[in-house]
């Protein structure tokens, strides 16, 4: 019996992975490959919401200004991978710097991580919502610096942007290019996906490890009484400051994946609406559970595109015209499912699988 | 020294707005415990809604001075369904759900209004009407006009009046029950419902006569006006100490005193690295360097956690 | 006798002005049962809360284990060997009995991230020990439900049964609690104090606040009164209940 439940799951498991290896050749034959750079983003998002889902999810801790990681990984592969820097420094490095994606990511991870750690050193013995304002404003600050950090000294390009930055290449082969393996063509949207497909299973994996050890129970200690967690010896200064800088360097990691697929960065995308959009992600899916934060992520990352090519034939079949601006229809809607999902169930639509463990027979040993 | 003064001046009137708007964030977080994500909409809504009376019944020949009350208190009347209805559908069913979900819900209705009002008014820039005499007087050098008095003189007025309702009258003290204990107050007698959405609605009412004295200062209204503002007031109520109405009032005038003269002395400051545009970055400094030192604001209560 | 294990003397504690504590001081023994009681707002929780850490005292000595602490964190305190409960239970709601437990142990066991997201043989090994432990004292405190239930689920008196499996857990060597048998029927508190009586013998110092004065009289060693903030007995449960101060302050006395 066991056997048999164990293979059923191995059956499972197997389906997943191949229809998620397929995932992208099925995209494109049946939506078109623009469709498949959209599901990339989706993995870049969902990256980011398990990201935020340690700090939110797990210490309990609001991070309004959680984008500002992602921007930080952004810049720091941007800088040194792209010839911007001969702008800024034309003797020093007259062709810019370009540093290799492999080196600059375990950087981007730190350098975030760090700022993370330097913003919570301060305020993390905040309440709750005077953390959120005070991340919020952090999020801020990071995007006007990179807004005007374009003088005196042009380190960022203002909100110009930075541009032609280096692909990423694995072995050798760089990822903005049509590639033939085996006689299939990939490209580079596919190569892409299968780099974001193996980032996010890594951090998939480095969530549920946490989740599950001595480190994660501190955490959620925390997030349900932070008084009596500190009453058990917990460190609560130390393992939010932990949370955070760890949250903050898988901001950093996808931050860098994000200027590597793009080519180009600039301040627009590291507004507030981004950070919002992603704790979004992680309520909406459902806090705390791996798979809920997927689920959100992938839905809100998805909802709007599918909304944008919707609203505009579906105008035209019931009017016959335009009628209403396509895009606040679309943001209406969006905004609209934001509330209803919310109202529905409040806990998120996949929330944390502590019933379902509760449920599950377990012998207090005789 | 007229930089000076000049910044003092204009901080104060930004500053009275931000107050105005802060206090709606303050009062519903003091009962709810509840940040409103939706209320700078609101002050957006109450600019829209200004704008369309005034130039309604400006279209139909009414003189300036009749048609200026009559349109702000047509926005207030909206802002007050609006905050009456925002609070009915999507928070009050989430009273007693987790923490966060009431905050996604308030970000979905803020960008639901956004959107509304891009539909309703376009993404254009609307001009508010020159109705009041914009004539400038001088004091040693500053510049202040009419208008900036106006809002100045009612900014104060309106937070008297408020603090009057709320310190003086049975509406107040059944809102100061409900925010010092809920259930306490319901056995007490007190409608809880009613108390919350009136709460709410005046809120709502502040950010209409915030909304109108935005774009009546800057003669401008636009849709998406109310999101840096709403986020500016809710830094200026956390300044203060949020729940608390004097801090959500002094927080208001502090930041608006704090950007201005951030703008005016930052280049100086910094050797002229840094210019006026990193005013909201030196605001957001300030905010959290008073956080670091005083963890619930200005005049916000020291709550010892009890265990 | 050796040294005591807890030593306080002369604390004081004021909230804006306000004397919670003046001039308390205490010792309690290695191995005993110590009561700690008075009438309402005496001062009993904020005592507790400046032995736990969770209050700095304004003034005063701190000794414990032979060791001065001035200005201790609850951490600090729980690594040094001092667990307590809560009177409003604090349960990490959402996390499982069994976790919560585990939590208990946080002290006592050193797995950090990086065993933990390699899965080194230690830290395998540190947390099926961890889930062994929180097992048996999940059985050694009397909860029958399922270790996967949610501490939320939990009955109340299991609810305060597993508070004292959490802060046993961190191998204490004082364990305080704060009103242990609030709200708990005459059948539960008779076991309850079966429970304490064997956790002191398993070598653990007991110090508790307690209303149901039957419990302490017939548990504790020695008990302390406090009133308006200070200590106005100490002694023997027996000495205790005859000393006159003592019935003043529970009666009300009309020459104050």
């Amino acid at each position: 019996m066991k056997k048999l439940k164990f293979s059923k799951q191995h059956v499972l498991f197997s389906v997943l992975f191949v229809s998620v290896m397929l995932l992208p050749f099925a995209t494109d034959a049946l939506l078109g490959r623009g469709w498949v750079r959209i599901v990339d983003f989706a993995m870049l998002y969902i990256m980011l919401a398990l990201g935020l889902n340690i700090v939110v999810g797990y210490a309990g801790l609001l991070d309004l200004g959680y984008i500002a990681f992602f921007a930080v990984g952004a810049y720091c592969y941007a800088l040194t991978g792209s010839p911007h820097l001969a702008l800024a420094f034309p003797l020093l490095f007259p062709d810019g710097l370009h540093l290799s994606f492999w080196i600059v990511l375990p950087l981007a991870a730190l350098l975030a991580g760090g700022f993370g750690a330097l913003l919570g050193a301060p305020t993390l013995r905040l309440r709750g919502d005077y953390l959120a304002i005070v991340t919020l404003g952090f999020g801020e600050i990071i995007r006007i610096f990179m807004n005007n950090l374009n003088a005196p000294i042009n380190l960022t390009n203002g909100p110009q942007g930075i541009s032609r930055i280096d692909p990423v290449s694995v072995a050798g082969v760089a990822l903005n290019t049509t590639q033939q393996v085996f006689g299939i063509e990939l490209p580079s949207v596919h190569l892409y996906f299968y780099l974001f497909l193996s980032f996010t299973a890594l951090v998939v994996f480095v969530s549920r490890r946490l989740e599950k050890s001595r480190i994660g129970r501190a955490w959620m200690a925390i997030r349900e009484d932070e008084i009596a967690a500190s009453a058990m010896g917990i460190n609560t200064r130390n393992l939010k400051l932990l949370a955070f800088a760890m949250g903050a360097a898988f901001g950093g990691v996808s931050g860098t994946l994000f200027a590597g697929f793009q080519g180009f960065v600039s301040p627009e995308s590291f507004s507030l609406m981004e950070s919002v959009m992603v704790l979004c992600m992680v309520v909406l899916g459902g806090m705390g559970n791996i798979y809920g934060v997927i689920l959100g992520g992938l839905l809100l990352a998805l909802l709007p595109e599918v909304l944008r090519h919707s609203v505009v034939p579906l105008q035209q079949a019931l009017f016959g015209r335009i009628v209403i601006d396509p895009e606040s229809l679309r943001m209406l809607l969006f905004g609209t499912a934001l509330i209803a999902v919310m109202l529905y169930r409040p806990a998120g639509l996949w929330p944390s699988g502590v019933r379902r463990r509760e449920l599950e027979s377990d012998e207090v040993a005789p | 020294m007229e930089i000076f003064l000049q910044q003092i001046i204009n901080g104060l009137v930004q500053g009275s707005v931000y107050a105005l708007v802060a206090l709606g964030y303050t009062m519903v977080y003091g009962i709810l415990g509840l940040i409103n994500f939706a209320h700078g909409e609101v002050v957006m809504a109450g600019a829209m809604l200004a704008l369309s009376a005034l130039t309604a019944m400006i279209g139909w020949g009414a003189p300036p001075l009749l048609a200026l009350p009559v349109s702000l208190l047509f926005a207030m009347a909206g802002c007050m369904l609006l905050g009456f209805g925002i609070e009915r559908i999507a928070y009050r069913p989430l009273r007693h759900a987790p923490r966060l979900a009431p905050l996604i819900t308030a970000i979905g209705v803020s960008i639901v209004l956004q959107n509304l009002a891009m539909m309703i008014w376009g993404r254009e820039y609307h001009a508010f009407p020159q109705l009041i005499s914009n004539h400038p007087h001088q004091i040693y050098g500053a510049i202040i006009n009419d208008i900036q008095i106006i809002i100045v003189i009612m900014a104060l007025l309106i937070m008297a009046a408020l603090m009057g309702v709320v310190h003086r009258t049975r509406l107040g003290r059944s809102m100061r029950a409900v925010a010092e204990n809920q259930h306490a107050a319901q056995l007490m007698g007190v409608d809880v419902n009613r108390v919350i959405s009136i709460t709410f609605m005046l809120g709502s009412a502040l950010a209409a006569v915030a909304g109108l004295m935005v774009s009546a200062n800057y003669g401008i209204a636009h849709y998406y006006m109310g999101f840096l503002l709403g986020l500016k007031a809710f830094t200026a109520a956390v300044l203060g100490g949020i729940g608390n109405l004097r801090g959500a009032m002094l927080g208001g005038l502090l930041l608006g005193l704090i950007e201005s003269l951030g703008a005016g002395y930052i280049g100086d400051m910094t050797g002229g690295f840094m210019g006026s545009q990193y005013q909201d970055v030196f605001a957001f400094f300030v905010l959290i360097a008073v956080l670091v030192f005083r963890p619930s604001g200005l005049l916000g209560e020291r709550l010892a956690e009890r265990a | 006798m050796s040294e005591p294990l807890l030593a306080l003397s002369g604390i004081g504690k004021q909230f804006g002005g306000l004397a919670a504590l003046t001039d308390v001081s205490l010792h309690i023994r290695r191995g005993e049962i110590y009561g700690l009681i008075g009438p309402n707002g005496a001062g009993k929780t904020t005592l507790f809360n400046v032995v736990t850490g969770l209050y700095q005292p304004g003034c005063g000595e701190f000794h414990f284990d032979g060791r001065s602490y001035q200005t201790a964190k609850p951490h600090v305190l729980a690594q040094a060997g001092i667990a307590r409960t809560f009177q409003n239970i604090r349960l990490f709601a959402n996390l499982t009995a069994l976790e919560n437990v585990m939590a208990g142990r946080h002290v006592r066991t050193r797995a950090g991230v990086f065993g933990a997201l390699f899965g080194l043989k230690s830290t395998r090994c540190e947390e099926r020990d961890s889930t062994l432990r929180a097992r048996e004292l999940l059985r050694y405190v009397g909860i029958k439900k399922s270790s996967q239930t949610l501490a939320k689920h939990l009955s109340y008196g299991e609810q305060r049964r597993l508070e004292i499996a959490r802060a046993l857990a961190s191998e204490p060597l004082l364990l305080a609690l704060d009103e242990p048998a609030a709200g708990m029927n005459a059948t539960e508190t008779e076991d309850l104090k079966v429970l304490l009586q064997d956790i002191r013998a398993n070598g653990i110092t007991v110090m508790l606040i307690e209303h149901d004065v039957k419990l302490i009289m017939g548990l504790c060693d020695r008990v302390a009164v406090l009133d308006y903030g200070r200590k106005i007995a100490e002694g023997a449960p027996d000495e205790v209940r005859s000393n006159p101060a003592v019935i003043a302050a529970y009666l009300g006395s009309d020459d104050e």
